[in-house]
């Protein structure tokens, strides 16, 4: 995200960011639905933006020496394994219908969070030029 | 951007889902083939996927990338065989020795494996229709 905007569009790039996160992970589930073995996955979205915008009390370690490995940001943090409804005989635990629901539900909150940016934008505009369009 | 990423994943799952259409289109083109040694007979194959782990220290995102293929297994079940002495494949005694494709099992797979490659057409489409928004936003 460009710096300097956050402040601009308040959570909601931050939302944004979690929503294409979100997005990203259940794509792979989707992709491996065929998978022996693969657990499905899912983003817990009040955690992720908790710790987006700092407001986790995570603890993370510190890395006080080179070549130690930060966990913030890292791939997988903050993931969680998804409750298969049924079991399956190859230990596939994905769910082709939830997943597609998730997917879709992602998609009209990554809207959700793009009109609120847009309603924001025009707000600046039409401060911006002092109502006349 | 990591939307950029969820075309990869779905076209690795495309990739994987038509190499599966391929082996069943081979399975059932071989469905009647026939040989003269139960060795040379035709073997039902199939596909068996993996999640690609990312590696240690890449960026937020999910924690695999994709699905690949392992390889192609064939299937140990047993080699029919048939009386046929007028084949030009039989055998000292007369026997041919046919496919172990069982047709049933390859269509139900060419059904899923088909299912699945729409799933990720149009996780794909979604991918793209929520890129092109995020490119218009503010007009």
């Amino acid at each position: 995200m460009i710096p300097g905007t956050d402040n601009l569009f308040g959570i909601h790039t931050k939302a944004l960011d979690v929503w294409q996160r979100r997005t990203e992970v259940l794509a792979n589930n989707l992709a491996n639905a065929d998978t022996p073995g693969y657990l499905a996955r899912d983003v817990d979205f009040r955690k992720a933006l908790a710790t987006a915008t700092g407001q986790s009390d995570g603890v993370t370690l510190d890395t006080d020496a080179p070549g130690q490995i930060s966990t913030a940001g890292q791939a997988g943090a903050g993931l969680a394994y998804r409750v298969p409804t049924q079991p399956s005989m190859d230990g596939n635990t994905v769910d082709a219908q939830v997943e597609q629901a998730a997917f879709a539900a992602n998609g009209v909150h990554y809207q959700a969070s793009l009109s609120f940016i847009t309603a924001q934008i025009r707000m600046l505009r039409t401060a911006i030029s002092g109502g006349q369009s | 951007m990591s939307l950029f990423s969820v075309f990869n994943v779905a076209g690795s799952g495309m990739a994987a889902q038509s190499t599966r259409l391929n082996t069943v289109a081979s399975n059932l083109a071989n469905a009647e083939s026939v040989a003269s040694t139960p060795e040379a007979a035709y073997r039902a194959r199939e596909p068996v996927f993996a999640a690609v782990q990312k590696q240690l220290g890449a960026t937020a995102g999910a924690e695999s990338e994709g699905v690949r293929m392992l390889g192609v297994t064939e299937s140990q079940a047993a080699i029919p065989s048939r009386y046929e002495p007028g084949s030009p494949m039989a055998d000292a005694d007369g026997n041919v020795y046919a496919s172990n494709v069982n047709p049933v099992d390859e269509l139900v797979n060419m059904i899923s494996a088909s299912r699945s490659y729409q799933n990720n057409v149009e996780v794909m489409n979604t991918a793209k229709q929520l890129m092109v928004k995020t490119l218009s936003l503010g007009s």
